[in-house]
């Protein structure tokens, strides 16, 4: 699907830059999230994805450039700020909280945001992650990864995100897990949410996204439509391996 | 070395009550140890401090410490709360080790402050009932340290549910093992700290007013006490608020035996031994998580 024209953008991302201490990391990038889009970013390790989430939720500031969400600044605000607009990023390495119970994780999902809803919400990512539902008493940090996975993307559901932005949700996972992890993030796109899928995952990625951009040495390489992408010959062989 | 039983049993009942208090100070100290990763040097001379504000309670506005005990909590949690959030939190810079610095810091103004104030002489609070005593079967029990017992198994349950079943202490936990999540869902990490800080304070307010009926104050008195805390914190497990607690029951009952043995002034060697022995054969303590 391509990206229609008049989509007011939900991110919107001008030549941003950040990095910790003295190294820069993101060196200008210009990227932006049509509302009810699934954007991939793709990128190699040490690429700035992570970077660039984190300096998105607040988390890391930006030395330069502009980030709007929904049409306001978010260089000022804090990651708790953030999260009440709905821009709710689930991070690499899942960072769940390993010694609080499955229920307790996911309740917490809804601390900043959506607080009113959070037994409608509860029972809705029980029926999205119905093996999360038989492990409601079990500290967290005991899951299997794939478990780990649903329960970080469930805690992101909790807040009603207006953007979700999901960090390497494929990571550390089985094949088998890995396709059903695809198949979720198609499903909840089809359900209407916005999403950023930041993934080292080419292939998979481009086959669920509408858009594409690559993240390279801290700014961007190539953009477009995630179809077009697939077919480019630079990335095929430079990107893919084919 | 042979004692009748009941002297015995008196021994352990009266440490058993002390060492409640005991595990109460190192709560304070695990809580924020297992939540900010600081050692809370500052922690002696904020007992210190409070137990100059029971006293002066009781001086100035005729306060039964008892009485003095809630209103000083909610002073002492309002009190530890702006000195993590305004001069701790700012003062480190995101860096744990500064914030150690600045704890140590603010203990030595403290303890100067109460010097300058109160000068070195030791206080004693005369109340009528310090001295007095209950009979349970063949034991006597010391009335004070049997409410401070009392006092501190309730606050354990009232933290327990705080921790468990609202959403400022699943918070407060989820800060404790993953700040960047917990920054993620919204959490206000700085906010978490200090109120975590706060709680610590407060329950040092609650340890002074039910250690001043029967103990003297004077400008170093909190240092004692958090000596034992921290043997309590090291052999209970670093973090582990039921390590606290029952370490600190432990503690007060070896404190107890080794004076009945090695006489007053020695009472204390047997604490250190232990802690010496935890150091060495189990140094994560009895309930702390293996590394």
């Amino acid at each position: 699907m391509a990206p229609r024209k008049g989509w007011p953008a939900m991110l919107e991302i001008k030549a941003l830059e950040a990095g910790y201490g003295e190294t820069l990391i993101l060196r200008g990038i210009d990227l932006s999230i049509p509302e009810g889009a699934l954007v991939a970013v793709l990128g190699a390790n040490g690429a700035g994805k992570t970077t660039l989430n984190m300096t998105v939720s607040g988390v890391v500031r930006p030395r330069g450039g502009e980030i709007r969400f929904a049409g306001q600044s978010l260089a000022a605000l804090s990651p708790p700020e953030i999260v009440s607009l709905g821009l709710i990023h689930v991070p690499e390495g899942r960072k769940i909280f390993p010694n609080l119970n499955v229920r307790e994780v996911l309740e917490l999902g809804s601390y900043r945001r959506a607080r009113t809803n959070r037994a409608r919400n509860l029972e809705r990512v029980f029926g999205i992650f119905p093996r999360l539902k038989e492990r409601t008493r079990q500290a967290a940090g005991t899951l299997s990864g794939g478990e780990q996975q649903m329960l970080a993307i469930g805690r992101g559901l909790m807040a009603e995100p207006r953007l979700l932005i999901l960090d390497e949700p494929s990571l550390g996972l089985s094949p088998l897990l890995v396709e059903e992890m695809f198949t979720l993030i198609r499903r909840l796109h089809a359900d209407g949410l916005t999403i950023m899928l930041v993934e080292q995952n080419v292939a998979q990625s481009l086959d669920v996204a509408d858009q594409a951009h690559v993240l390279e040495n801290g700014v961007i390489s190539l953009s477009g439509a995630a179809r077009d992408i697939a077919a480019d010959p630079e990335l095929r062989r430079s990107y893919l391996g084919l | 070395m042979g004692y009748p039983p009941e002297i015995l049993l008196e021994a352990v009942a009266n440490g058993l009550l002390m060492g409640a208090v005991y595990g109460l100070v190192a709560l304070g100290l695990t809580l924020v140890y297992g939540v900010l990763h600081i050692i809370n040097f500052a922690h002696g001379a904020l007992l210190t401090l409070a137990m100059y504000a029971a006293f002066v309670a009781h001086g100035a506005f005729g306060l039964d410490p008892y009485a003095a005990m809630i209103p000083l909590a909610g002073l002492f949690f309002v009190l530890g709360y702006l000195v993590q959030r305004l001069v701790i939190g700012p003062a480190s810079r995101g860096d744990d080790s500064n914030m150690l610095l600045v704890t140590l810091g603010l203990s030595i103004i403290i303890e100067n402050a109460m010097l300058a104030i109160f000068r070195s002489d030791t206080m004693t609070l005369r109340l009528p009932y310090a001295m007095s005593m209950v009979e349970l079967g063949d034991v006597l029990l010391s009335v004070p340290r049997l409410i401070g017992f009392g006092v501190t198994l309730l606050l354990a349950a009232l933290l327990f549910v705080l921790m468990t079943r609202t959403d400022t202490g699943r918070a407060i936990r989820a800060v404790a093992k993953e700040r960047t999540g917990a920054a993620l869902v919204g959490i206000d990490v700085a906010h978490i700290y200090a109120v975590t800080f706060g709680i610590g304070t407060a329950c040092l307010a609650i340890a002074a007013c039910l250690l001043l009926p029967s103990f003297y104050v004077s400008p170093r008195v909190g240092n004692a006490f958090v000596l034992v805390a921290f043997t309590i914190v090291v052999l209970g497990g670093m973090g582990s608020v039921t390590g606290a607690l029952l370490g600190g029951l432990f503690i007060g009952v070896v404190e107890s035996l080794s004076g009945l043995y090695f006489g007053d002034s020695l009472g204390q060697i047997g604490i250190f031994l232990i802690f010496i022995l935890v150091l060495l054969l189990r140094p994560t303590g009895l309930f702390g998580a293996r590394a």
